[in-house]
């Protein structure tokens, strides 16, 4: 074959799709992006057209590989990494979507999973997720019972689901298969043999026969039309996961966004959580156990200050916070709680609202932009907590990617808050990494995970500074300004 | 009525305390800027309460000494938040770093120095610490000649006359602008000095307390001019000057163990929309690895160019 030889990514994300090539060093050759529309019919309701989505899937494949002057003969193997738990269902025969693709945020699901109550337990016991919105069987159950004819379409095989993993490879190489990451998704899939449970099927009423074949995260499901093989499938933040190298038991990533997701290794037995975790497959590669991964959320945090622009005005990018909260030396007493709509992990409080506690005359909007980074930190704080005490471990270091580690303050406040050295990666783009990563070692492109960890380099560290009295004071101090949000709500 | 080149004195007398107020790290009180002036005190106190009113000055509440106001650093076409730049950045900076295998810096002018606004470990897991916030000496590091070769000011500007060279700061004659260097000359130790994390107030509260390369070696005092650092270190105004020609003339700019023995730094401008220097970047590392019998890699110079023009392309998005 001519020239080097590369791996490249598809980031199929919530806003955008984006195709991003590798070398065999874990480097960026080349990067292409394209958004997508946001369909929104109903208040609560997000949708995206899964055919427009095919699409600019095909169109960033092609400017990232031949736009770049690369040939696809160049290519060893192409890795998928994509939005969780969104639901397409599509017709077997003509290969159209039957529906637009429900998105992860959609709430219309939330009558049906009030009536699922009864089964809470089964859920968490089997398949690792408490009962929520979210996951795909209720979306794909919605969709049964809300459309003519599709039940009994599904039922004889014609109508398929799949996540978006599942529908770009079927569009892909033609064959029904999803990974276990993303089926750990569904609600529908027992975490222990990774396998459909039939208990969960009947609980949410979906057939088996629309259910699309699980598969390891790393093996090779097919190839395309241009013989490239398609390698391997993670969800997102599993493929954050994977690509800062979090190989080993213990190991954790943050990704920080308009929100964030903490994901620790817990090696190859699920963890049940006690503290309002959720527990998920980190990554399976070819006949290996799956590793299993426990799992906390934080709805606000990235969005945190852009309200402070966007709402408050106080600053006019959201670099700035860090100028505005370096214009003072702590918060002056100030602790912003931003439950905007309740608190998550490991609260899960939904009746909780945002407070601003410990206001004096003293407080300037220094000392609030210090507030909203500190309200990131122990945030994290509260998340890693639980994780330790879920998974009997001690988290020793925190890997840090996402837009926000640009931001030098939280990464020392966050350093600070956690008593352990926050590192940001070389790479920051993860998310993609850690999907070519997984197809490159599906087709023998690189060896094994040791030398993924060779390609893993530090960029930046940050070491803990504050003392333990004040880690504890601040702490405690947190903890009162929680108390104060709870209770808010009244539904 | 006044004529074509008479000027207005008040202004020029505003000017000149702003001139003074940014040129040191210090804020200045009353009796200082009047003797610094060579004006009495109740002259000074109406043009400081003008530029107090206006937002370009600000008083200490405890102290009751004057800096510089907020509202004067964003006017400056050549302002841009630190942490701004850092963050369109980030993504080249790292991109640079694997190219290059080195550690890549990005440097803005600040009080006299360089001042570390972004860091990027080199890539080979050796023990590094992070060193934002760090205040490097300008005539003797890459970031700080690209930063003086491209000053706004055509001056050397105000913001880079060391502290002690406030007197010809205040005169209002403007250096020629083909020999910018004489505006930094210092005496001797002022660019040590400058290293010392504590002289880098826009050091970030809780970072570590970063030291710069070459702080250790402290600067040598020279017999007149800048401070030596290594025998190779530029320490006369007409030689400096001479280097920023170069600089100017090829677009980037290099030290060769000129503030640490055995490191070689290259940088090369960043710039914002309208074309104005607001930051450099650079690589700095071994000089077994970058350089060439005496002269810099032209394989990194090329990395360290492109990603300064890939930033540049950015700001003016």
């Amino acid at each position: 074959m001519p020239g080097p030889h590369y791996v490249a990514a598809i980031d199929q994300g919530t806003t955008s799709s984006r195709c991003m090539v590798f070398d065999q060093a874990g480097r960026i050759v080349s990067v292409a992006q394209r958004e997508h529309r946001q369909i929104f019919p109903r208040p609560g309701w997000v949708e995206h057209d899964a055919a427009e989505i095919w699409e600019a899937v095909q169109g960033v494949v092609a400017e990232a590989v031949t736009g770049s002057g690369i040939d696809f003969g160049q290519l060893v193997a192409l890795g998928i990494t994509n939005q969780r738990e969104t639901t397409v269902l599509w017709d077997r025969h003509t290969g159209r979507p039957v529906a637009n693709a429900i998105v992860w945020q959609d709430t219309r699901t939330d009558a049906l999973v009030r009536t699922l109550a009864g089964h809470e337990q089964l859920f968490r016991e089997r398949a690792g997720l408490p009962l929520a919105t979210y996951f795909a069987g209720p979306k794909i159950r919605w969709l049964l019972d809300e459309t003519p004819g599709l039940r009994e379409r599904a039922e004889r095989g014609d109508v398929l689901f799949g996540t978006v993993d599942s529908w770009l490879i079927w569009r892909l190489t033609g064959r029904h298969v999803t990974d276990v990451t993303n089926a750990s998704r569904t609600m529908l899939m027992n975490l222990r043999t990774l396998s459909w449970d039939d208990e969960l099927l009947a609980a949410l009423g979906v057939p088996r026969a629309m259910l699309p074949e699980i598969r390891p995260s790393a093996e090779v499901y097919g190839t395309t039309g241009d013989g490239v093989p398609v390698a391997a499938a993670l969800g997102d933040q599993q493929a954050a996961l994977f690509g800062q190298t979090c190989f080993g038991p213990g190991e954790t990533k943050s990704t920080y966004g308009s929100g964030s997701f903490l994901l620790m290794n817990t090696g190859t037995e699920p963890v049940a959580s006690k503290h309002g975790l959720l527990t998920t497959v980190g990554y399976q590669i070819g006949d290996a156990p799956a590793t299993y991964a426990l799992e906390g959320s934080i709805a606000v945090t990235g969005s945190l200050v852009q309200w402070l622009r966007d709402n408050l005005g106080l600053i006019s990018s959201a670099a700035e916070i860090e100028t505005l909260a370096g214009t003072v030396e702590d918060n002056g007493g100030c602790y912003f709680v931003p439950a905007f709509s309740g608190l998550f992990a490991p609260h899960w409080r939904s009746d909780a609202r945002g407070v601003i506690a410990g206001l004096t005359g003293f407080v300037t909007k220094g000392h609030i932009a210090r507030a909203v980074l500190e309200a990131t930190a122990w945030q994290t704080r509260e998340v890693v907590d639980a994780m330790n005490a879920d998974a009997g471990l001690a988290l020793t270091s925190l890997r840090a990617d996402g837009g926000m580690t640009a931001n030098n303050l939280l990464m020392q406040i966050l350093a600070d808050v956690l008593a352990v050295p926050v590192v940001r990666p070389m790479v920051s783009e993860t998310t993609c990494l850690g999907a070519a990563y997984a197809a490159g070692l599906a087709t023998g492109y690189w060896p094994d995970t040791d030398s993924l960890r060779a390609n893993w380099h530090k960029a930046a560290e940050w070491r803990p500074k504050i003392g333990q009295d004040v880690r504890d004071r601040e702490y405690r101090n947190w903890r009162k300004a929680i108390d104060r949000s709870l209770d808010w709500s009244t539904p | 009525m006044w004529g074509v080149g008479e000027t207005i004195q008040s202004v020029e007398r505003a000017a000149g305390i702003l001139r003074l107020l940014a040129s040191g790290p210090r804020e200045l009180g009353v009796a200082e800027l009047a003797r610094a002036m060579g004006l009495p005190k109740g002259t000074l106190h109406g043009i400081l309460r003008t530029l107090v009113h206006v937002g370009f000055v600000e008083q200490d509440a405890a102290t009751g000494r004057y800096r510089l106001g907020g509202t004067l650093l964003h006017l400056g076409s050549s302002y841009l938040d630190v942490n701004v730049l850092r963050t369109r950045s980030l993504n080249w900076t790292d991109a640079l770093a694997g190219r290059s295998r080195e550690s890549v810096w990005i440097g803005t002018a600040h009080e006299g120095g360089v001042l570390v606004v972004h860091h990027v470990f080199r890539p080979d897991d050796s023990m590094q610490v992070l060193q934002v916030g760090t205040l490097l000496p300008a005539h003797a590091t890459a970031l700080g000649k690209v930063l003086l070769a491209y000053d706004p000011y055509g001056d050397a500007g105000a913001a880079f006359h060391a502290p002690s060279a406030t007197q010809s700061a205040a005169s209002p004659g403007t250096p020629s602008a083909t020999a910018p260097g004489a505006a930094l000359s210092a005496t001797p130790g002022t660019a040590a000095s400058a290293t010392a994390p504590e002289a880098a107030p826009g050091a970030t509260p809780g970072m570590p307390s970063a030291t710069a390369p070459g702080a250790t070696a402290g600067g040598e005092p020279a017999v007149e001019g800048l401070a030596a650092f290594t025998p190779r270190t530029l320490t006369r105004a007409d030689d400096l000057a001479k280097e920023l020609e170069l600089v100017r003339g090829r677009g980037w700019a290099c030290d060769v163990e000129e503030l640490v023995e055995g490191e070689v730094s290259i940088a090369a401008p960043i710039r914002d929309a309208r074309g104005v220097t607001v930051g450099a970047i650079g690589v700095r590392g071994a000089v077994e690895r970058l350089a060439e019998g005496g002269e810099p890699s032209i394989t990194i110079v090329s990395y360290v160019r492109d990603a300064a023009r890939a930033i540049t392309r950015d700001l003016s998005r």
